[in-house]
């Protein structure tokens, strides 16, 4: 059985701030961290692998320093991890990065499963496990809450959806996309940590996946941001002083009659 | 790309009844059509879809509807919805596409638009039509909520995004509306696709804030959990369901579905009253688009008070007990 699993390396996001002149995101001295969502799909991978043999193979696009999140994911228990990193990725959106992590798995060789987090907290698209299937023209099964099992060249696993769960069973290969019920992810041992600092992560480069020309980074994107900028928050509100006892009551009554000026009472 | 043309809604069905996140995009829709001076096309896939319910669809607002049916398009399964959606576009070019950032559209859009090369843009809280171009403008929440960014699909078509279901209110029915249905015969190859159904499992529980027409949300402001029967008892005065912020669900004082926010649920009620909530950022992604807002807090500098209709300035275990009496008064005698 080998499983891979595509993690991002993400800001931390509550640290990002935004460069209100220039409309651009201020990144430095911010923490980079795994999407704190792959963690799930890294722990059902090493789960399934205890169960039934095989490896976990990590991947992560981004630019050299995302090595560190996939040597955190070795360290977790990944058997191996491939940093795809090239000038020619910067930018890309969800299908450009879909595409290169599709080829990327391609070149990995025979694989069962592919197990994505629900959505990275950065771009918060969870566009990219269900862009990978398309590339690979693989089964997709999202917001995957359950492994009831794999065998025989299926799985069954259980879809969280609006009103309950799904009960699907898909043959492999196949790409999932799991919630936080999943699992409850492991922290990395110290043994893991040693292994992580010793092995090596190599870097795949476009060259390497054999890419086409125009079809990742900026180029390769369909969307393009055209503007960033702050929310404005806008309502005229009518503010009531309630400090004292008889502050209070005035402003409870004039709430009142506000409802009922608006019909809600 | 002259070609395209048209806004479309992806329409959605559970055991052949139209959902309501299929009106909220009509009304979407309907606004992006008028800017662009083109018509409005709901299409649907699925399975012995009720009649009535596609006149719906109509009388809410689509001058057409394109239904397709098929015994395995009965559920949502992606492959087969995948193949029946991507022709359709191939045969109808739609320019726009919107769909719900549901289960459903969050799975079948990227899917479709890796096939067909296009971009898409998910959850989108704000879509326009640019002037002078007629491109659309996507306009989305990003790095964990902080800030918006506006994204463009500038060479591919169609330029697809998902919204939010009840991040706006079903379009009006204008019954008698007239329109056109028309029904596609599903692609005699559609797969059945590599993924089975084999049952499913409803939740126990309902979520009635999704729906309320009044919600009110308790924030860390209440200091305790013990304190929460104080602002359940505003709640019943106003027929409320009670939502809550993160940092309350967080420390365990009320389950994750009364969530309100980004990482929580979006509700669009016609009253929401926020008690001890500051107002970030994520929480307002979810309730912002209320239609009046008033909010207690003791911060008269709370951002919330930025997106309130009404704002209250005071402690909330002064306010909150006169206001639910004077509430249950005004209720009884009228
Ligand atoms: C990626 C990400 C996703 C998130 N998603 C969500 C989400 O979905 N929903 C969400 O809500 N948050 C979310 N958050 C958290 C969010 O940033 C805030 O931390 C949270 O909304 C704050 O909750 P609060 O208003 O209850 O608490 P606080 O910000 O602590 O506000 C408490 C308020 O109560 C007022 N107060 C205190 N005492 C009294 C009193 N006696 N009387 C009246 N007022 C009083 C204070 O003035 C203050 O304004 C998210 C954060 C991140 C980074
Ligand atoms: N650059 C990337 N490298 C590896 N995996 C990624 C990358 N971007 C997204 N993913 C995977 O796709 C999931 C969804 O990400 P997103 O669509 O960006 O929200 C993540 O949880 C990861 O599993």
């Amino acid at each position: 059985m080998r499983i891979i699993v595509p993690i991002k390396q993400v800001p931390e996001t509550s640290a990002v701030r935004l460069d209100e002149q220039t409309g651009t995101m201020i990144r430095e001295g911010v923490e980079a961290i795994v999407n704190p969502l792959d963690l799930y799909a890294i722990e059902l991978a090493i789960q399934l692998r205890e169960q039934l043999g095989g490896e976990v193979v990590s991947i992560s696009m981004g630019p050299p320093k995302a090595a560190t999140s996939l040597r955190e994911a070795v360290a977790m228990g990944c058997d191996r991890g491939v940093l795809l990193s090239d000038k020619a990725f910067a930018g890309s959106d969800t299908w450009a990065t879909s595409y290169v992590l599709s080829e990327a798995i391609r070149r990995i060789g025979v694989f069962d499963l592919v197990i994505c987090g629900e959505r990275a907290t950065d771009g918060d698209t969870g566009q990219v496990g269900p862009g990978i299937a398309a590339f690979l023209n693989l089964p997709v099964v999202t917001y995957v809450a359950k492994v009831d099992s794999v065998d025989n060249g299926t799985c069954r696993v259980r879809r969280r959806v609006e009103d309950g769960y799904e009960l699907l069973e898909a043959s492999l290969p196949v790409v999932l996309t799991v919630v936080k019920e999943i699992a409850n992810p492991r922290l990395p041992t110290l043994r893991g940590k040693q292994r992580a600092k010793a092995g090596d992560i190599p870097v795949w480069d476009a060259e390497l996946l054999n890419l086409q020309a125009g079809q990742t980074g900026l180029s390769g994107s369909p969307t393009r941001v055209v503007k960033i900028f702050k929310p404005k928050l806008a309502r005229r509100c009518e503010k009531l002083n309630a400090l004292d006892e008889q502050g209070v009551e005035l402003a409870a009554d004039r709430c009142v009659e506000f409802l009922r000026e608006r019909n809600l009472l | 790309m002259t070609a395209f043309q048209g806004v479309w809604i992806l329409a959605e069905q559970s055991a052949g009844r139209v959902l309501r996140i299929s009106h909220e995009l009509l009304a979407r829709g309907r606004e992006l059509a008028q800017k662009r001076g083109t018509d409005l096309t709901a299409v649907l896939l699925g399975w012995n879809v009720c009649r009535e319910d596609l006149q719906e669809l109509i009388e809410r607002g689509a001058d057409r509807v394109v239904v397709m049916e098929s015994p395995v398009l009965e559920h949502f399964l992606v492959e087969p919805a995948a193949a029946a959606l991507a022709e359709i576009i191939r045969q109808y070019k739609p320019e726009i596409l919107i769909a719900g950032a549901t289960s459903t559209g969050r799975t079948l859009m990227p899917y479709v638009a890796v096939g067909i090369h296009t971009g898409l843009t998910a959850d989108c809280t704000v879509l326009d039509i640019e002037a002078g171009t007629g491109n659309l403008l996507q306009t989305r929440p990003t790095i964990g909520g902080n800030v918006l960014a506006t994204i463009k699909t500038q060479n591919d078509r169609p330029q697809m995004a998902t919204v939010r279901p009840r991040s706006t209110r079903p379009a009006p029915r204008d019954p008698g509306r007239r329109g056109e249905i028309i029904r596609l015969q599903p692609p005699e190859d559609l797969p059945p696709g590599r993924i089975k159904r084999l049952g499913f499992v409803p939740d126990q529980d309902e979520h009635p804030l999704a729906d309320a027409d009044v919600a009110v949300a308790v924030g860390r402001g209440i200091k305790k959990g013990e304190n929460i029967p104080l602002v359940q008892r505003l709640a019943n005065s106003l027929g409320a369901a009670l939502g809550a912020t993160r940092d309350v669900v967080d420390r365990g004082w009320l389950s994750y579905p009364h969530q309100i926010g980004l990482s929580g649920q979006t509700i669009t009620p016609k009253l929401y009253v926020g008690v001890g909530v500051s107002g970030s950022i994520q929480h307002l992604a979810g309730m912002q688009t209320s239609e009046t807002i008033v909010a207690v807090n003791n911060d008269p500098d709370a951002p919330i008070f930025q997106v309130a209709d009404l704002g209250i300035v005071g402690d909330l275990f002064e306010v909150v007990p006169v206001l639910t009496e004077r509430i249950k008064q005004s209720r009884s005698s009228s």
